[in-house]
């Protein structure tokens, strides 16, 4: 028998659930304790904006918002290992990466509160908005990818999916032409286990979702997703080698939902408490703290003081969203063309009498 | 008969027919287990396990193309587009291949399978949840669009929907899922596709509409009674192929007719009607046709998604109008 190919997916991980390095060789990210601290920070930032948002659906003050309990490492060390002119295109759950980014807290409550301003978001402003329609964004990281590839600029662009956004046509395609094309791009599945109901187990046959790469010819790697060491090598990684000229990534992050789906889900309808339960033994958030405050770079006083200045911070953001005016109700016909046509000027003026007269 | 939401006819529908047919199977994403995101599949995999009530991968590409195998391969699938927003990946099956099959193999294949999937807006949901884009689909040829307005009417268009030997997109209004119960006997009888139902008599106005504005509709028609106008409700409810001749002789007993859709007015279904009207109704018609429709721009996210909507009071402005003509 002759072999036309075989192929391995390699698993890393550097830190275990209690925060003890696992092996003797950690990776440079690993000593720089100054970054590493930023990075908590912005986890455990992101940890009290998420809390506060479901808090504030659940008062009727937000609509559906898709929470990111579980993801911050993951989401952490993709928003931090890029460049500010690389391109992000998200999904919709990826907060701690746009928060690095600059993207700010009351955005994205402007966006989950309905209105259309939270896409107008700081930070880099050639970055894709969230994209709900699941895992289109991977091609539009590959088309950007595809421009920075025509155009010689040494830009990477990143997407990310989750495993559910892994079985669609769109993630495949976006793999084959990165392969096909070369592209400096990145695709991340941040595998949560879950998509909505559906468990990984039943998105897909195959043992690893990297591995779908290897039939694009990508490069593929497969880490723990609540180590932020080993998600920021990968990234790191992967980054370089898409700037270097060396071809696409995929990087799956293996991590868990520890919220519902959204907070319109209610996730006690198909998942086991103890299988939750397990997986908080495993978040990310504890495991860094404990890392750091092993080697003297953390502590419970800095904890304390760190907690009270995030409540204050998101306290800030949250009254900047809630004293934002809702728009007005020609907002719905500004953007729609960058001249607006005569039919939709007619239009607008009609739907500012209706309101002139009626409210 | 017990009464009954939307929602829970549609509950029904599936499980009578399913009970009744080994054929049919119902796919889609979250169906099984969490029984849908909204619970229209909720109990039916318990009741029959999970090779006819199949989650499937999040590929609507996927549900589609499955669907038009199995259904070409003598299964009857009911398919569930999570929401309408997610139906544009399955289009290239049902353009290409599902309403085509009949055709182009001279009747050897068919394609007997439903789409269902929530539509429209008002229920303050996220981006690409609350379009209302059945004339997209109106286009097409050999293609049915379904769209109750009621518990009644959900239970018995869906159960024709299914036993209908052709492609049927079941658009299910979602803002009036559970708005009201109704008194429906689950005796697996089907009410007709392609035709309209009308839903009051009256004299001076025809109001036709469908979906989740017929709530509407009939309210516009109650304030029209108490200032002594009495309006015709028209409930399109099979929205291709259009029943045209319901509506033209409802207008040719008021010689008026205002139409009522959430969706943008620009090449909706109502400048159908309105362009049959001209056609075959110019002589009936005793002022121009009104339409009262959504704008032609994205229906906002939720801050400004009712000022999108067309209200009781535009459809009641629009019928005065046509009697001042
Ligand atoms: C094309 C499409 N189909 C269906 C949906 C409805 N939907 C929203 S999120 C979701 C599950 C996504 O799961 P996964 O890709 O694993 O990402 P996660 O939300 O778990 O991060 C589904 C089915 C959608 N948004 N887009």
């Amino acid at each position: 028998m002759t072999t036309a190919a075989t192929f391995e997916i390699e698993y890393r991980q550097y830190l275990d659930p209690d925060g003890h390095p696992i092996g003797k060789q950690l990776p440079a990210i690993a000593r720089d304790l100054d970054h590493l601290v930023e990075l908590y920070q912005l986890m455990s930032f992101t940890r009290v904006f998420d809390t506060k948002s479901i808090a504030l659906q659940r008062t009727g003050k937000l609509g559906t918002y898709a929470s990111c309990l579980g993801h911050e490492a993951a989401h952490a060390a993709i928003g931090s290992a890029m460049r500010p002119e690389d391109v992000l295109a998200p999904a919709y759950r990826e907060y701690a990466a746009q928060f690095y980014r600059g993207v700010k807290p009351r955005d994205v409550l402007m966006y989950w509160g309905g209105d259309e301003r939270g896409n107008d978001f700081s930070g880099p402003r050639h970055d894709f908005a969230w994209s709900v329609p699941i895992a289109t964004q991977c091609l539009h990281a590959a088309g950007s990818a595809l421009a920075f590839r025509i155009r010689g600029e040494q830009r990477v662009a990143v997407s990310v999916c989750g495993d559910g956004g892994s079985s669609k046509a769109d993630f495949y395609a976006a793999l084959n032409c990165g392969g096909a094309f070369e592209l400096p791009l990145v695709l991340v599945v941040v595998n949560n286990q879950w998509a909505i109901s559906v468990p990984r187990s039943k998105q897909t046959g195959a043992k690893t979702l990297a591995q779908k790469g290897i039939a694009g010819g990508l490069h593929c790697l497969q880490v723990d997703g609540n180590d932020l060491i080993a998600c920021r090598e990968a990234m790191d990684q992967a980054l370089d080698r898409a700037r270097s000229g060396g071809g696409a990534s995929v990087i799956e992050m293996v991590t868990y939902r520890l919220h519902d789906h959204t907070t319109a889900d209610d996730a006690r309808r198909y998942r086991d408490d103890a299988e939750v339960k397990a997986a908080w033994q495993r978040e990310p958030i504890g495991r860094l703290r404990a890392y750091l405050t092993r080697l003297g770079a953390w502590s419970d006083a800095r904890e304390d003081t760190w907690k009270a200045q995030c409540e204050e911070r998101v306290n800030e953001e949250v009254d900047a969203y809630l004293s934002t005016r809702a728009q007005p109700v020609e907002a719905m016909f500004d953007h729609l063309y960058g001249d607006t046509p005569l039919e939709i000027a007619q239009q607008r003026a009609l739907a500012v009498a209706r309101e002139v007269k009626h409210g | 008969m017990a009464e009954i939401t939307l929602i829970e006819g549609v509950t029904q529908a599936l499980a009578w027919e399913m009970r009744n047919d080994p054929s049919v199977v119902v796919l889609g994403e979250d169906v099984g287990v969490n029984g849908g995101v909204f619970r229209a599949t909720v109990g039916l995999q318990e009741q029959f396990g999970p090779w006819r009530v199949i989650d499937t991968p999040l590929c609507e590409t996927s549900i589609a193309g499955l669907t038009v195998g199995m259904a070409c391969q003598g299964l009857k699938p009911v398919a569930e587009a999570q929401f309408e927003g997610f139906i544009y990946p399955m289009l290239e099956h049902l353009m290409c291949h599902a309403v085509r099959m009949r055709n182009r193999t001279r009747g050897r294949l068919t394609c007997p399978l439903v789409v269902r999937a929530p539509w429209g807006g008002g229920i303050r949901a996220p981006e690409h949840h609350s379009e209302a884009n059945e004339a997209l689909f109106a286009n097409v040829p050999g293609l049915r669009i379904v769209i109750p307005s009621s518990p009644a009417r959900a239970y018995g268009l869906l159960l024709a929907a299914i036993r209908d030997p052709d492609p049927v997109i079941f658009f299910e209004p979602k803002r009036i899922y559970r708005q009201y119960k109704e008194e429906v006997s689950d005796d697996g009888e089907a009410l007709p596709l392609d035709v309209c139902f009308v839903l009051r008599d009256g004299r001076d106005v025809t109001l036709v509409s469908w979906g989740a504005t017929i709530k509407e509709t009939l309210e516009a028609a109650d304030a029209l009674e108490a200032e002594g106008i009495s309006a015709e409700v028209i409930d399109v409810a099979t929205i291709k192929p259009l029943d045209f001749d319901t509506i033209h002789e409802s207008v040719a007993k008021t010689g008026r007719c205002v139409i009522v859709h959430e969706a943008p007015k620009n090449v909706g279904v109502g400048a159908e009607i309105a362009a049959r009207l001209a056609e075959q109704a110019m002589y009936d018609l005793l002022a121009p046709v009104e339409r009262v429709t959504g704008y032609d721009t994205h229906i906002p996210l939720f801050r400004l998604e009712m000022k999108y909507l067309p209200p009781v009071g535009r459809i009641v402005e629009a019928a005065k109008r046509t009697l001042a003509a």
